[in-house]
């Protein structure tokens, strides 16, 4: 394009405001990135849920458990292809900041309902033959630096041992990693017949099943299947989408979205001023260099474009080491140390970053473009 | 005194009033003018502060549109082109020359100078060698990459005219060329507007003040109250 350098000769002018208006986009949009990745973190598991995933947890809340034997009973409902238990362990790892979730959970049914979930078949085999065997995700492992063999103890919060004693001890067999880059590789499973064998109380019982429906499309029917199916039992249900719940458990946090949006919004508002002001100051300064562009044969259309440029080149050069830098930081770990189960910024909000930019560039550019369109040569090659 | 205009009619101003409205105010400017310019003339016009010669100038570059009246250069009514039109007709058609020769400060003298080519089709390796013969004309090829204020004034007012002839116009207008330089780059730019009127044919109408400069025309009109003469009317 040969305009470029003309656009970006423009930035050149004042080059102190260029640059502060340009490190003030800066800012702008490391925050964006930054952000993002949060609220992926937080959004994560809600987005890779599987749409023909339901979640069965007692009616009255999660904390309540459930009977084992209502997998049996879920399968036997129409429209569910499989059903598989989990149960919330709790424990503590060395110190309560180091949070990660831990769980019993059935080898085969696990990778069965979680095809995201992947382990190596020497790995698989190895947990089927360990019965204090557990398996750990990449980003977990790498967290604590652990190694297959590693002895990992972990002290029940919830959970007592038969023996009187609260340290449990797993054996690290297998490490799986996410089919995707969403998927939550900061879980740790161990063995449900271990585990429902060890425990001081609450054999049978467990956390909440999930479920897979044969066609989504269903899944609302299922679901009110299976709540009626217990309705009027000891342990009545309530079923939800995967989705649905994962969100609630964020929920509980808050409303990051929303909390992140105010944010954005706030930053971005300001920013538009700076950027606002600076293209109107910059037409202004240059009434007679863009009359004299006109005067040469410079269409109205295209001192309008310039400036539109201009203003775009500005947000573009903010915008990009922004989210370059946001990146960077975001690839540097998350600020929690590794409780997010995922953090990193999506594909799809690079683009929306993009979009921003562009946003900004219009928004900021549009009236001193029109301005500088409207411009009458005589008129401005006289002041 | 020399001249080389063939006797064709290169511009024609025919009637042409100019009102200015000020508010309220309406200031008349020109009234009922007419003038031709042959072409391969170099016209010098002088007359009053305040008295149009600005005006005239940029009627005629298709800047600025008559009241009343008509506008033809090359036989064409400029005054009645679509502003888009108008604004390719300056392009393709007029050089022009400012007193205070409005060069882009953040741009090179070479890229300054091939500022008006981006309008054409012209490759980037063509616009560049046509800058060079255009800097090469005015003598300033050894500055091609410095910026306007590492230039004096009159090698800025060189850039300038170098800028106005890159694109070979049939029309070079200046306005008070050499209005901001000492005698000496004054004259330098003069020999070479004359050179440029002389040896390439190019058709020139100049506004002065200075009858000094006003003798290298080959004619020189008089604006005062809106109407032209061969003589200064207060004289
Ligand atoms: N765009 C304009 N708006 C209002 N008045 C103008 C405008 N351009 C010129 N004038 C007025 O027209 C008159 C002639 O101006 P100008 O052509 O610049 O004179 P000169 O070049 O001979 O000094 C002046 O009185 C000036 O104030
Ligand atoms: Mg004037």
């Amino acid at each position: 394009m040969k305009y470029f350098y003309l656009i970006f000769s423009g930035l050149k002018r004042k080059k102190l405001r260029t640059s502060l208006t340009i490190l003030s986009i800066m800012v702008a949009f490391i925050l964006f990135g930054y952000l993002t990745a949060i609220r992926q973190a937080f959004d994560a598991g809600v987005e890779v849920a599987g749409a023909d995933r339901l979640i069965v947890r007692h009616k009255v809340s999660l904390i309540q458990l459930l009977p084992q034997n209502y997998e049996a009973k879920i399968e036997a409902i129409d429209g569910v292809s499989n059903a598989v238990h989990a149960t919330w362990f709790g424990g503590i790892y060395q110190a309560p900041r180091n949070f990660f979730a831990q769980m019993p959970a059935v080898p085969e049914d696990l990778f069965d309902m979680y095809p995201e979930f992947i382990l190596s078949d020497e790995h698989k085999e190895a947990w089927l033959a360990t019965r204090s065997g557990a398996i750990a995700g990449r980003g977990l492992a790498e967290r604590f630096d652990w190694k297959l063999g590693d002895r990992i103890p972990i002290n029940a919060t919830i959970w007592g041992k038969k023996d009187g004693g609260r340290t449990w001890e797993f054996d690290l067999v297998g490490i799986y990693d996410g089919a995707e880059k969403g998927t939550d590789t900061s879980q740790f499973f161990f063995r449900y017949d271990f585990f429902d064998e060890t425990r001081a109380n609450g054999a049978g019982l467990v956390g909440w099943y999930t479920v897979r429906v044969t066609d989504p499309d269903k899944a609302a029917e299922v679901a009110a299947a299976i709540d009626a199916e217990f309705a009027n039992s000891a342990q009545e249900t309530k079923t939800e989408p995967e989705g649905a719940f994962i969100q609630g458990f964020a929920n509980q946090i808050g409303n990051i979205g929303f909390i992140i949006m105010s944010i954005m919004s706030a930053v971005f508002f300001t920013i538009l001023l700076v950027a606002g002001n600076t293209m109107a100051y910059t037409v202004r300064e240059r009434t007679s260099e863009l009359a004299v562009l006109k005067a040469i044969g410079f269409t109205d259309r295209g001192v309008l474009s310039l400036v539109l440029g201009e203003s775009l080149a500005l947000t573009l050069v903010g915008g990009a080491i922004g989210l370059g830098i946001a990146a960077l930081l975001v690839s540097m770990g998350d600020p929690t140390q590794g409780s997010f189960p995922v953090f990193y910024i999506p594909t799809r909000d690079f683009f929306l970053g993009l979009l921003l930019i562009a946003a900004m560039a219009f928004v900021a550019g549009i009236l001193p473009a029109l301005q500088a369109q409207k411009l009458q040569i005589a008129d401005a090659l006289r002041r | 005194m020399t001249t080389k205009a063939n006797g064709e009619v290169l511009v024609k101003v025919s009637g042409v009033d100019k009102v200015f409205k000020r508010g309220s105010e309406e200031i008349h400017v020109l009234g009922g003018l007419d003038l031709e310019i042959p072409t391969g003339e170099f016209l010098a016009l002088m007359g009053p502060s305040g008295s149009g010669k600005s005006t005239l100038l940029n009627l005629v570059g298709g800047l600025d549109r008559p009241s009343e009246g008509a506008v033809e250069v090359g036989g064409k009514r400029i005054d009645q082109l679509s502003d888009r039109k108008l604004a390719a007709w300056r392009a393709r058609h007029v050089g022009l020359v400012f007193q205070f020769y409005n060069l882009m400060p953040v741009l090179s003298a070479q890229k300054n100078v091939e500022l008006p080519l981006l309008l054409t089709r012209l490759s980037a390796a063509e616009r560049k060698k046509r800058a060079a013969i255009a800097l090469d004309i005015v003598g300033l090829s050894h500055r091609a990459g410095h910026y306007p204020r590492q230039l004096s004034g009159g090698e800025q007012q060189r850039t300038g005219i170098a800028r106005a002839i890159v694109t070979d116009p049939t029309l070079l207008l200046c306005d008070e060329p050499t209005g901001d330089l000492d005698r000496k780059a004054g004259d330098e730019i003069l020999d070479l507007l004359q050179a440029l009127n002389r040896e390439q044919g190019k058709t020139i109408i100049m506004v002065t003040h200075d009858v000094h400069a006003a003798a290298r025309a080959t004619r020189t009109l008089h604006l005062n109250k809106g109407r032209l003469s061969a003589s200064p009317i207060d004289q």
